[in-house]
């Protein structure tokens, strides 16, 4: 991990008070005619939690204009991990010897028993936080008498990333290394969200970090038939105030298509090294989203050569759908059908350190940045 | 506020869940009128003055890290909050609960890192203690300092003496001595050569208190300016207004934190504190930080107002406005 390469990516020119005084008059002139458009309001979906949090640190929300409403979506890895899969995870950590390694945000989230990672490391399992599955692998090798097991969750971004600890294992020759394939993709998660006639989405933001590996061609559907426009967007607040600029414009030009905001790092053809090793290393199957269940073709597993590297088949953990806690939003929140503030637990029996549903339990998600950062 | 059920690892984070814990276990056991306050140091009253008195208990892995080591920052520590408090270092106390194993020329360096620490700062470390457990029920060292310090006459440093348009003064650049330790310990490769600010402030403030004006200081440690500034907002009832673009970070440090998900408000150093200053005093005051080594990138980066409801509130850089609350449990690095 460097951060010189990070420079261009975020310098203090991407906060800039004056640039952002001038995007925001333009936000505010420009939503009225889209608004007039769309009939009264329009609903843009940050599909990312990171933008979610971008958002709401940068206390943006409050200088929109009030015909301009920004939805959290679906694009919080924490999030969209079901009740069952944090049950498996809890599974495995149980089994005595085994090592979890986990990024930090999966401690909290809790399963349907209301247990999570960090009452399961207060019971004696032995769960380490790491930075990087390489890591993890690393540990593998130090410890050959132990089964180390990987938490992998995620979105397009974490999987190649985790797909090439794999890579790394195998020729290494790890027989004691393994993960969890609890990956979810994001354009059919769109398609998911669009395919409701209910919906009311009238432009996505989308994620930079996923675009930045599969780059603007998978979205095209999203325009073409769905007619709505898109703009892939970096994770600065003036990235953000670009993005809903160029939404607005698409909605008032009646021409949706993709757009590249974050072009200084997302490329048409996204990042060919990765997709060849995802193409490698998995294959595309059903996935069990938080609140919606499980959705055929939404998400990755282990295939082929990798295949027993999956950690729920080589401890044969069993799964069960379990059901969403009472009265918990989340789901509808996730889908953009509803906000934060809308849901009658928010804030008062779900709170940062005693959460009820997932999006208050991620950092990233949308009920924990209304909380911290006061909406 | 919940009652305490068991002990979790946010408990010891410096955050709201510390402040629960203090409030729930200790100050109703202990209950007295120089602990109730809950400042970096309690003020003693004796027949010839008023002493501070302090205590704080250092474990860190890894036990040195770039810029530092445990033994500077358990001395340090203990120093900065007397001074913070007007209070001028006399003496240190230091106990060390050891693991079995633990290898001898590692405590030997680490003890000479305290007695040079403790000669910046100008005092003396007059007694100790040593416990040894077995392995396994220690991670290596902990070390435990206390100081006593006198409190020169006419000095009144506290956060409930704060008022209405005071200026708030941070000495320097936040967030490096966090950023450092997690460097080292998860061995994370980051560039940009970020180094912990351990450092005896007690010189620092003697430099801000000649010039009047002063109505109160806090170091900056775990949990970050936004917690403290917390503290300091419930105890003189007064919302804490931070400039975003005002507050110093380094921009290796900001980078840093970018990657790894965190906010440097929230990070801990253990060299540097934020200060109180009536409105007229302010620019004198920063004068007078700067022209110390331990203060040069000082800036005045906001003010306290009154309002029905006080707050902490940041003025981001684009011009929006958010709350900062207290730190929050543990701050966990991200996925994504």
């Amino acid at each position: 991990m460097k951060t010189a390469a990070r420079g261009r990516f975020s310098s203090p020119l991407w906060r800039d008070r004056a640039l952002a005084a001038s995007a925001l008059s333009e936000i505010a002139r420009l939503a009225p005619s889209a608004a007039a458009k769309t009939g009264g309001r329009v609903n843009f979906m940050e599909v990312c939690g990171t933008h979610t949090m971008a958002i709401a640190a940068s206390g943006m929300r409050g200088l929109l204009p009030k015909e301009l409403r920004m939805l959290s979506g679906p694009g919080c890895p924490v999030c969209v991990t079901s009740q069952g899969d944090i049950d498996r995870v809890l599974a495995l950590a149980a089994i005595p010897g085994i090592i979890i390694t986990t990024f930090g945000d999966m401690l909290k989230v809790k399963g349907s028993k209301g247990l999570d990672l960090h009452s399961a490391r207060e019971r004696g399992a032995d769960v380490r936080v790491v930075y990087s599955p390489l890591d993890a692998v690393a540990l593998a090798a130090a410890e050959p008498e132990r089964e180390v097991v990987f938490i992998g969750v995620g979105f397009e971004t974490t999987a190649p990333v985790i797909g090439g600890a794999v890579v790394r294992a195998k020729k290494l020759g790890l027989k004691n290394f393994s993960s969890t394939a609890f990956f979810k993709l994001v354009p059919p998660a769109l398609e998911l969200l669009l395919s409701d006639p209910e919906n009311k989405i009238h432009g996505f933001m989308l994620p930079g970090h996923v675009s930045a590996i599969i780059g603007t061609g998978p979205y095209r559907f999203v325009a073409e038939k769905y007619r709505v426009p898109c703009v892939v967007t970096g994770f600065e607040p003036l990235d953000i105030l670009a993005g809903i600029n160029m939404l607005l414009k698409q909605v008032i030009s009646g021409k949706p298509r993709v757009e590249d905001e974050y072009f200084r790092a997302v490329r048409q053809d996204g990042n060919p090294a990765a997709l060849k090793l995802m193409r490698e290393v998995f294959s595309v199957s059903a996935a069990s989203w938080r609140a919606i269940g499980a959705v055929k073709n939404t998400g990755l597993v282990f295939s082929g050569a990798y295949a027993s590297f999956d950690a729920v088949k080589r401890f044969k953990i069993k799964y069960a759908e379990a059901p969403e806690p009472k009265g918990c939003l989340c789901g509808k929140i996730l889908l953009g059908k509803a906000l934060p503030s809308d849901c009658r637990l928010f804030g008062k029996a779900c709170t940062p350190s005693n959460a009820v549903g997932p999006c208050m339990v991620s950092s990233e998600g949308a009920c924990a940045a209304w909380v911290k950062y006061g909406g | 506020m919940t009652a305490v059920d068991k002990i979790v690892l946010g408990h010891g984070s410096g955050g709201r869940l510390s402040r629960e814990l203090v409030e729930d276990v200790f100050l109703k056991s202990f209950f007295n009128a120089s602990l109730s306050p809950l400042e970096d140091s309690a003020e003693v009253r004796f027949p010839g003055g008023t002493l501070a008195f302090t205590t704080d208990s250092y474990v860190v892995t890894p036990v040195e890290f770039p810029g530092a080591d445990i033994g500077r920052v358990a001395v340090c520590g203990t120093v900065n909050d007397l001074a913070v408090k007007g209070a001028r270092p006399l003496a240190l106390s230091a106990g060390f609960i050891l693991e079995e194993g633990f290898p001898g020329a590692l405590l030997k360096k680490i003890t000479a890192s305290m007695r040079r620490a403790a000669d910046e700062a100008g005092v003396s470390i007059v007694t100790g203690d040593t416990k040894v457990v077995e392995k396994g029920k220690a991670d290596g060292i902990f070390i435990n300092t206390s100081g006593i310090g006198l409190i020169p006459g006419g000095r009144k440093l506290s956060s409930y003496s704060v008022k209405p348009g005071d200026v708030i003064i941070v000495s320097g650049n936040l967030a490096d001595h966090g950023v450092a330790v997690m460097n080292a310990r998860d061995r994370l490769g980051l560039e940009g050569n970020i180094k912990s600010d351990a450092a005896p402030l007690n010189g620092l403030v003697e430099a801000a208190l000649k010039v009047p004006g002063v109505r109160a200081m806090r170091d900056i440690t775990r949990g970050g300016l936004a917690t403290v500034l917390n503290e300091v907002s419930g105890a003189c009832g007064l919302t804490a207004e931070v400039d975003e673009e005002a507050v110093p970070v380094s921009s290796a440090a900001r980078n840093a934190c970018a990657l790894l998900g965190l906010d440097p408000l929230y990070v801990a150093n253990e060299g540097k504190l934020v200060l109180f200053a009536a409105p007229g005093a302010a620019a004198g005051i920063l004068k007078a930080l700067r022209s110390h080594r331990y203060g040069k990138n000082a800036r005045a980066a906001g003010r306290m107002l009154k309002e029905k409801k006080p707050q902490v509130r940041l003025k981001t850089s684009i011009g929006g406005s958010r709350i900062m609350l207290m730190l929050e449990g543990e701050q966990l690095p991200r996925i994504c």
